[in-house]
């Protein structure tokens, strides 16, 4: 089922018989239900569904910002239920990058001080903090824009400097909840291009939220939600050609 | 680490000055607030202790009329039921050292183009002593002038200054109540009494000139009230005994009647005032302590709204990696350093106010640096304290639930 991905390549990302409901005032609300899904490092995946469908939900549990109701996630090898918040604290800090739709940049602080952040956290000496924070930006193409705070610059620009803090401390995965929902088309696209580098060059690991079929086109694997459940878990072939067959 | 938590949390305090203000206003008022009752408290209790100081050792008060309340009297002090020589036999008791009879009064002085109204105390010269004065130039008025009832006078401090200014005082020629008296002495400073009453504005003269030229007693030989000095503090309970005993015989009183004189034990009312003096200052302090207790719960305040207001905040910081430990740290800094700062500026304001009182007001205030230790620590452990509790609570967020909150 993964074209490009070798079985021997060990598994970042194991859920197994995963659920997920949010107790309300109304009752509990389902969110997954049974979801059982094997990442391997390097892969590129896209994830897609309709509103409310749960994507949001298993990214959080996904980003140990969340824990699960029911059934069991295995990070990297440990399973997360047995972990405790120092150690999903230190997860969250060096094995995972998490990009969001609304960027969750601290507005008070500089560019530069925003993707360092999780190195102060890391107990990085601040030399290096700035080093390697500056490199990032470099690398995402806003070495220029350091000092400015994070209001001074546009959302595609903004959801860059997200990507860079995700990746200052070299995470094996980074998961992107509907990362380019907030912007246009071209700069989309120019994010996405960054991701596939991120990918193909550095192996890391992608997990990607998105509602646009092209989006999703980027990556090699697509898994589908509907109503909690995965109801498609393969390659994107037929994103393709339902792309094709709209635009043409 | 440390140095990035700080600018961070100088950064915060910095977001939202008038907040951190307000914050450290609370912590400032208070901290000032215990110096200044602390200093006000300690000063009273020094003034009293001074004047008890100066008012000399084991000394009685005997007054003329009689203090129990019961049937019709005249009050203590008014009837004339002491005489110069109710003084000379008290005097020969054995528990007695020194023993001085009072006839007070006022007059108008005159010098030159002075004039003051002052208070005039007819004494004998064992006053000096019993009273426990000192002679600052001349000498004490005789004993011969006792006897002759001579117009001879001894200046107190605010009297000599008063009409004298810098001149020498002995040997000129005063008017009092427009009659010439020759200025023999004056006494060195002594301060406020007990009742903040101030001891150096009267002039000394013989009690026989008092009576027979000045005030004209309509009961010669009587004096209002005797100062008697006991040998020593043990022999203070036997003093009083043996006093009371020789007054009723010599008064004639039969068993029934009561005491047509008053003892009054100056070392009790001087214990009782100190100890008054002692529990404002406490109480003062206590007042104080609330106002810190407010400041304290001013800043957990802040620091509550300002955990809520920047929940989006913790819930970013935690998501990007922050344990528990990062944010309990975060925000305590800031606490500490409001309420360090607060309470330092605090001493500032709470000294330079006391200086103020020193220098504007009549009242003595006295800054201990205990008082400015105790001030300061116990307002940076409330702050510390009250900002530990929102500190805690940021801390133990959900990442998800921080990172929804609007
Ligand atoms: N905090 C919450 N409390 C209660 N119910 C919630 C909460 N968050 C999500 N849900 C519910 O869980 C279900 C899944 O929500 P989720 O946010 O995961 O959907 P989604 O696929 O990300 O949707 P979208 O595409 O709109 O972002 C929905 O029915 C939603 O109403
Ligand atoms: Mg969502």
């Amino acid at each position: 089922m993964q074209p490009s991905v070798a079985d021997a390549t060990p598994v970042v990302i194991h859920t197994e018989h995963l659920s997920k409901q949010y107790e309300t005032e109304a009752g509990p609300v389902p969110a997954l239900k049974d979801v059982n899904v094997d990442i391997r490092k390097g892969e590129f995946v896209s994830i897609m569904g309709p509103s409310g469908s749960g994507k949001s939900t298993f990214m959080n549990i996904l980003g140990c910002l969340d824990l699960p109701s029911g059934g069991r996630y295995v990070l990297d090898g440990s399973d997360v239920s047995t972990l405790n918040r120092n150690q999903l604290a230190q997860l969250r800090n060096n094995v995972i990058g998490f990009v969001f739709q609304g960027f969750n940049l601290l507005q008070r602080a500089s560019i530069a001080d925003n993707v360092a952040l999780p190195l102060v956290y890391a107990g990085v000496p601040r030399a290096e903090r700035e080093r390697r924070a500056r490199d990032m930006l470099a690398r995402v193409g806003l070495g220029a824009h350091m000092h400015h705070a994070p209001n001074q610059i546009s959302g595609g620009q903004q959801q860059r400097v997200a990507i860079a803090r995700a990746l200052v401390n070299n995470p094996r995965l980074v998961l992107a909840d509907e990362p380019t929902g907030n912007l246009d088309t071209a700069t989309s696209q120019e994010i996405m291009k960054l991701l596939v580098e991120l990918n193909e060059r550095d192996g890391i690991t992608i997990v990607l939220v998105t509602h646009e079929a092209d989006i999703a086109a980027y990556a090699r694997r697509l898994v589908q939600f509907v109503d909690g459940h995965v109801t498609h878990d393969g390659d994107v072939t037929h994103l393709h050609h339902a792309r094709a067959g709209v635009t043409s | 680490m440390t140095r990035a938590m700080l600018a961070e949390a100088w950064r915060a305090m910095g977001a939202n000055r008038l907040r951190t203000f307000l914050t450290m206003l609370g912590m400032m008022i208070g901290v000032a607030a215990v110096i200044m009752m602390l200093a006000v408290g300690r000063g009273a209790q020094s003034t009293v202790e001074d004047s008890i100081a100066t008012m000399g050792s084991n000394l009685f008060i005997v007054l003329s009329g009689s203090s129990t309340a019961s049937g019709v009297r005249i009050g203590t002090g008014n009837a004339p039921t002491l005489t110069l020589n109710d003084a000379d036999a008290i005097g020969e008791l054995n528990s007695v050292g020194g023993v001085a009879p009072v006839s007070p009064g006022s007059a108008q002085i005159v010098y030159g183009s002075n004039n003051w109204g002052t208070f005039v105390t007819g004494t004998t010269p064992s006053y000096v002593d019993v009273a426990n004065w000192t002679i600052d130039s001349g000498e004490m008025f005789s004993d011969a002038d006792v006897r002759a009832s001579a117009r001879v006078a001894v200046l107190g401090a605010t009297v000599a200054k008063n009409l004298f200014e810098e001149e020498e005082a002995v040997g000129k020629v005063i008017r009092v109540r427009g009659s010439p008296f020759t200025v023999v002495g004056t006494m060195a400073r002594k301060g406020q009494s007990l009742d903040g009453r101030d001891q150096d504005d009267t002039v000394f003269i013989p009690v026989t000139t008092a009576q027979r030229k000045v005030f004209g007693s309509q009961f010669p030989g009587t004096v209002r009230f005797i100062q008697v000095k006991a040998k020593t503090a043990e022999a203070m309970p036997a003093a009083e005994r043996e006093m009371a005993q020789l007054l009723r015989q010599r008064h004639r009183l039969s068993d029934r009647a009561d005491d047509d004189f008053d003892i009054r034990n100056m070392t009790a009312v001087a214990n009782a005032a100190a100890a008054t003096a002692k529990v404002m200052s406490l109480m003062l302090g206590a007042i104080a302590s609330i106002s810190l207790l407010v400041g304290g719960i001013g800043i957990m305040n802040i620091m509550l709204v300002s955990v809520t207001e920047r929940t989006r905040e913790i819930g970013i910081r935690i998501a990007i990696g922050a344990r528990e430990r990062d944010i309990l740290t975060q925000f305590l800094l800031e606490a500490i350093i409001i309420s360090l700062f607060g309470s330092l500026i605090g001493v500032v304001l709470g000294v330079g106010a006391a200086a103020i009182a020193n220098a504007a007001a009549s009242i003595t205030v006295i800054v201990t640096m205990g008082s400015i230790l105790l001030a300061f620590s116990v307002a940076a452990a409330i702050g510390v304290f009250f900002g530990f509790y929102p500190a805690s609570k940021a801390a133990h967020l959900k990442p998800i639930d921080a990172l929804r909150y609007q």
